[in-house]
């Protein structure tokens, strides 16, 4: 390549970065669905003709990493390419094809350029409500959780299909904010096509395949380059969890290679009978977005950086589910496959990889309760959204009340209680229940609420780690686990439908992460900082750290 | 009308210049001059540059008939952490609004972020019983019984800022006058900022954040603006000294002082507020401002000759440019993307074998390997320098030496070798970099606003925007472009084209179906009266205009549109044509607007201000008098990468009515202005240079 190509190809490399942000933003700015809204919950990309992802917004969670470029290969296969006509947009929400659950729909529009089609622009969102029990884990197959669209014409040469925009309203509890967010999605990918076809004229181009080949083959090759710091081997884990109705075990063997990760889940638990089950296109997603942030995480998504890493798993696993199992709250065990990988990493990069952290979303999905009778009850239905402790990282403390691995953010108080009749009494750190270690884990925090009016409300609860704490490496504690209790009850499960009285409160508290390392190693000053910022106490100070009062007398 | 003041100055304090503008009848420039900052005590530089403008001019300080003032030193504050002890008191129960802020991470991949630091540890953080409702109803009355040990706690940790931020007070603020009352009786010295006057919006860590901005810069900030006042009247000077704010408004000392948080980012406001202006001068009512200097490049939309404006700012980014790894502060500011392209951003090549540029920047100090200060990191400037668009006799006014050498062997080593590129190639390749780095990021802002850039005209200023215009126009899809006289001192010109203003936001829930008309009246009356106060206290007897705002949304929906609404008492029909002006400006960013939806409205807000002078009308002249340069440059085309003859002309010597065809180079002593090949470029009647682009096919010719 001559050395104007080069740098050509680089420049229009980062065009088709800035064009796809371009689209995320879109999406984000007119959307309803306040996970997508507040916290980015989306994906959105441009393809080549061949269905391979070539760019993919940084914007949005890691839910959608190659969910997506999946999704966009079997849809391309799906329909025929000469039966596509300009401003055609084709939809679907098939957990099983788009990216886990009924909420996320997908959108693909092939985009013409000189009446020729030369790629697709895609894009996901979370849409509030399609009916069903809705949002929770009460589903016992995926019939119960709504409705379902298969792959199918959304838009046709411009013309939005009225009927199934009727559909998927008429199914819904919140049909108008379904259509703004359908509205939305259309827009998305507008607007993507737009700005590649005036890409396209800018730089005097036909089609994108010289563009994609480069793009494709120079991130394989880097991914690859970085995959060379691992060395190969196998390397397993595994991680017990809550489950629904009994504890679940989670196992993962990653073999490493000169230029491959195979990631398998072999002799996981089978599915339960409620909605928490993972389609492997979700699994997936996490659990390759662990790897990246180990293995080349400054080299953009596309479907040369991600061809190299390979997930399997045996059909009917809990990370694998099979129609028609129920899978609303796949998020909630999903989220937990980072600690599986990272367990796997351990052994492969000492030193390099965090401890396990509260890791799933303390999400507050609320209620009003549905019994009738209710002369002034306030009709409200809200998700609010909270976070635990990361584990401690390599050299560094984890963070407290931090999502991760999803980027979702946690609401803001006076929000939650301008949207919804609560009213809070507590949102504060917990002390000590960051695990203790050289390097401690982050701590969760403490939220305490009750209702603000003379009703009762509902909360629906899917979150992990009640049971099983994240656990601590190298010698580090584990973190609290996460409770959650009534005024003075026990703790209650972590799954299924709470119902607080007027005057009850709930209080809700989040899980903290692992240490890392002995905590007897611990830096006295940190140890001292540790005290005088109220994270933990003097007496775990002397129990867990092996720390004398007379040092801080000093 | 007020008589036009004859003598008036302005002072821009950076982190690096201190640059001072006067101005005298017609607003014409009479002298200009930078000079290094004195950090020990700003003022003394800001004085000796002052006497020196004076001087040239001949006349006496105590002539000045307008004193506008601009400084970094709160920002700086804030960046370099040397601002005041602060404690937090708040709401019992919600101790660590700080420490929980969003519960993100800015950056997906990374695993080793730590979060952003807002200044007040945990330690200092303390809370009182008391509780508002969302609706401002009393809950929980204040604990006045807990205040003695409450006080005590704070002299055990030295504070001397105290930030106020309790839940919901901006719908009902009488805890926190409360608090503040008690507090100040008992230690009259310690300064407290309430966060109901400082940021009235509901979203607990946000309103937090930005008070406790402001509590820990304000006693800086008092005794620097007292000192300053005092400097100057020492001097002679007699007219009050206004202060430039980020909102691109002036304001008195007085407000400075209770508000010094929104002093940030004024330097900046000023190049917006210039580029604005020129706007109104060219009836060019779609505008793009470009302002490129050392280390970053600051892109802002002018529309109707109005910079863009925002309600949120981000101070002190962690890595920088990452979004939501700085602390957010709402207060009103001219909108604009910051990014860290500038002609010390550093060039590499990252592990993909990518051509990097920026955001890490060689700055001054040790700056590009061609000032030989000590720099060896190829920058932007040393690309410049190899492609031929500095020319280093005239750099400067000749008083910096150029190697080129150094500049070409910087790149050889950093970006060369690496790909197998020569010293010319290496220089093109950072150039395209970072122009389409500028160039993107002014697409991604003007589509984050909702607006095109195609039909835009450039005004393009600082040290390097004038060198850079045509090749970020060019990806960004401009035509257009004009380089104003003085354009290295562009913001302090800005300051003195400044309204004296003042706006202010607050938040009032209701929905378009359930509209209280009386209550939002009541509301705006209120502000209304607090913003002229502040306004007529900075230009007594001055006509005033105001405009009011509301910021709404549907319902269920995450992001508001800001509307403007009529400027007097609403009535009932006025719910009908807020909600038609709502539907239209969003099928203006969103193509459809959804039916059926109920619609919200968070925020209104209040802004005062002078009435601004009419713009001199800049038409092009009908005559052109092509110049025909006297001497010649090699430089490397920025259009083919290949060699080329380009005009070498100053800028002094250009007269109203020249045309220069591109390529050439027109050189003035700040900066360079680069008309390429497929760009003309005619003098405009004040000196301002209009850039044109031509068509492909009469560029070839």
């Amino acid at each position: 390549m001559t050395v104007s190509n080069v740098t050509r190809m680089q420049v229009m490399w980062n065009r088709l970065l800035s064009v796809v942000e371009e689209q995320a933003q879109a999406l984000i700015r007119s959307a309803f669905s306040p996970i997508v809204r507040e916290c980015g919950d989306i994906s959105a990309g441009i393809f080549d003709l061949k269905g391979r992802m070539l760019a993919q917004a940084v914007t949005g969670t890691p839910g959608h990493i190659n969910t997506m470029a999946e999704a966009v290969k079997f849809l391309r296969d799906y329909f025929p390419l000469q039966e596509m006509k300009p401003g055609d947009i084709y939809v679907t929400n098939d957990p099983w094809i788009a990216s886990g659950h009924l909420n996320d729909f997908l959108l693909l529009m092939p985009v013409f350029h000189n009446d020729v089609i030369i790629g697709f622009t895609s894009c996901t969102s979370h849409l509030i409500d399609l009916g069903g029990l809705g949002m929770g884990p009460e589903g016992s197959d995926i019939y119960d959780e709504g409705l379902l669209v298969p792959p199918c014409k959304l838009v046709d040469t411009g013309q939005i299909n009225g009927l199934l925009m009727e559909i998927i309203k008429q199914n819904s509890r919140e049909p108008v904010a379904n259509e703004g967010d359908l509205f939305a999605l259309i827009a998305c990918c507008e607007v993507g096509a737009k700005r590649l076809c005036e890409m396209l004229d800018e730089f005097g181009l036909s089609e994108l395949d010289s563009l994609a080949e480069h793009i494709i083959e120079t991130s394989r090759r880097g991914t690859i380059a970085a995959m060379a710091e691992v060395p190969e081997g196998i390397y397993e884990s595994r991680l017990m969890i809550d489950g629904y109705e009994t504890p679940i075990e989670l196992k993962a063997k990653l073999t490493v290679e000169k230029s491959s990760m195979t990631l398998d889940f072999t002799g996981t638990s089978g599915c339960s009978r409620r909605g928490i089950n993972v389609p492997l296109n979700y699994a997936t997603a996490y659990s390759v977005f662990a790897l990246r942030c180990l293995v080349g995480p400054d080299i953009p998504n596309n479907a040369g950086s991600l061809e190299p890493f390979i997930v399997t798993a045996p059909e009917g696993c809990i990370l694998n589910a099979q129609p028609p199992a129920p899978v609303a709250m796949r998020h909630t065990i999903g989220q937990l496959t980072p600690d599986l990988v990272f367990g796997c990493l351990s052994q492969a990069l000492p030193d390099r990889v965090p401890a396990e952290g509260a890791s799933c979303m303390y999400d507050l999905p609320l209620r009003n309760v549905s019994d009738g009778g209710q002369a002034n009850g306030q009709h409200f239905a809200v998700e609010l959204v909270h976070n635990g402790g990361t584990g401690a990282r390599p050299g560094k403390d984890g963070l407290s009340a931090t999502a991760f691995p999803s980027g979702v953010w946690g609401s803001q108080v006076e929000i939650a209680e301008s949207v919804a009749p609560v009213l809070f009494h507590r949102r504060e750190l917990r002390c000590d229940s960051g695990g203790a270690g050289k390097y401690r884990g982050g701590l969760g925090q403490r939220i305490e609420m009750s209702s603000a009016v003379n009703e009762p409300f509902l909360v629906f609860l899917s979150v992990e780690r009640i049971k099983f704490p994240a656990l601590g490496r190298d010698g580090g504690l584990p973190g609290a686990p996460g409770r959650v209790r009534i005024d003075k009850s026990e703790g209650l499960p972590g799954k299924g439908m709470l119902r607080i009285e007027p005057g009850q409160t709930l209080i809700f508290e989040t899980p903290g992460g692992g240490g890392t390392g002995n905590p007897k190693d611990r830096a006295r000053d940190d140890i001292v900082a540790d005290i005088r910022e109220g994270l933990i106490s003097t007496e775990k100070a002397i129990s867990l750290y092996d720390w004398s009062t007379k040092e801080g007398s000093q | 009308m007020q008589p036009v003041p004859s003598y008036r100055i302005a002072v821009d304090i950076g982190g690096t210049f201190t640059d001072v503008v006067l101005t005298g009848h017609d607003e014409i420039v009479l002298a200009t001059t930078k000079i290094l900052t004195t950090h020990d005590d700003p003022s003394l530089g800001a004085l000796d540059g002052i006497r020196r403008v004076v001087e040239t001019v001949g006349i006496a300080v105590s002539d000045l008939d307008g004193f506008i003032h601009g400084t970094t030193l709160a920002t700086n504050a804030l960046i370099e952490r040397r601002g005041a002890r602060t404690a937090v008191i708040t709401t019992e129960g919600f101790r660590d609004i700080l420490e929980i802020a969003y519960e993100r991470r800015y950056s997906q991949y990374d695993i080793n972020i730590d979060k952003p630091d807002f200044i007040v540890p945990r330690s200092h953080c303390f809370t009182v019983a008391e509780r508002m409702s969302v609706s401002g109803q009393v809950i929980t009355p204040l604990d006045e019984a807990q205040l003695a040990s409450l006080i005590s706690e704070l002299d055990d940790c030295n504070a001397e800022a105290v930030a106020v931020c309790l839940l919901h007070a901006y719908a009902n603020p009488s805890h926190e006058i409360l608090l503040r009352d008690i507090l100040k009786k008992h230690r009259p010295h310690l300064s407290v900022s309430l966060s109901s006057e400082i940021s009235p919006e509901a979203r607990e860590f946000e309103r937090m954040s930005t008070t406790v901005a402001n509590a820990y810069v304000q006693p800086l900030m008092s005794s620097y603006l007292k000192n300053l006042s005092k400097r100057f009247r020492d001097e002679g000077l007699l007219c009050p000294i206004l202060m430039m704010t980020a909102g691109g408004g002036m304001t008195t000392l007085e407000t400075a002082a209770s508000h010094p948080i929104r002093l940030v980012e004024s330097g900046p406001a000023g190049g917006a507020i210039l580029a604005a202006r020129v706007a109104a001068s060219l009836q060019a009512s779609e505008v793009l401002s470009f302002d490129m200097g050392g280390t970053t490049a600051k892109l802002c939309l002018i529309d109707d000759f109005r910079p863009q404006t925002s309600r949120k700012f981000e101070i002190s980014r962690a890595d920088r440019f990452i979004k939501g790894s700085g602390m957010p502060v709402r207060i009103p500011v001219v909108e604009m993307i910051e990014i860290g392209a500038g002609g010390g951003s550093i060039a590499g090549v990252d592990s993909l074998g990518r051509l990097t540029v920026g955001p890490e920047s060689a700055g001054s100090e040790p700056g590009p390997a061609a000032f030989g200060k000590g720099g060896i990191r190829a920058t932007v400037t040393d690309a410049d320098v190899t492609l031929g668009l500095i020319e280093p006799s005239l750099f400067a006014e000749g008083r910096l030496r150029v190697d080129g050498d150094a500049a070409r062997a910087a790149l050889l080593s950093d970006v060369g070798n690496n790909l197998g590129f020569n010293a010319t190639e290496s220089a093109d390749g950072v150039s395209q970099i970072v122009d389409e780095n500028m160039a993107s990021a002014a697409r991604m802002h003007a589509v984050e606003s909702g607006k095109d850039l195609s039909q835009r005209t450039m005004i393009a200023f600082g040290g390097n925007g004038p060198l850079h215009a045509t090749r970020v126009a060019r990806r960004a899809g401009v035509r257009r472009i004009v380089i104003p006289p003085d354009p290295g001192v562009g913001s302090a010109v800005g300051f003195l084209h400044a309204p004296v203003s003042f706006e202010i936001v607050r938040s009032l829930y209701m929905t378009l179906d359930d509209f209280d008309i009386a209550a939002v009246n009541l509301l705006f009356d209120d502000l209304i009266n607090e913003g002229e106060r502040v306004v007529k206290a900075g230009a007594p007897g001055s006509p005033l205009c105001r405009s009011r705002k509301a910021f709404i949304r549907y319902k269920g929906q995450g992001h508001e549109i800001e509307i403007s609404l009529p400027d007097r008492t609403l009535e009932g029909d006025d719910i009908n044509s807020l909600r038609n002006a709502f539907e239209k400006e969003y099928r203006q960013q969103f193509a459809r607007e959804v039916p059926g939806m109920t619609i919200e409205i968070l925020n209104w807000s209040v802004s005062v201000s002078t009435l601004e002078a009419n713009a001199a009308n800049l038409v092009a002249l009908d005559y052109h008098r092509l110049i025909k340069p006297e001497t010649y440059h090699n430089i490397t085309c920025d259009l083919t990468g290949k060699p080329q003859h380009a005009g070498l002309l100053k800028r002094q010597t250009l007269e109203p009515g020249d045309r220069v065809t591109g390529p050439a180079l027109i050189v003035e002593p700040q900066t360079t202005t680069l008309v390429s090949a497929d760009f003309i470029a005619d003098v405009l009647i004040d000196g301002s240079l209009l850039l044109s682009k031509l068509d492909n096919t009469e560029a070839e010719g």
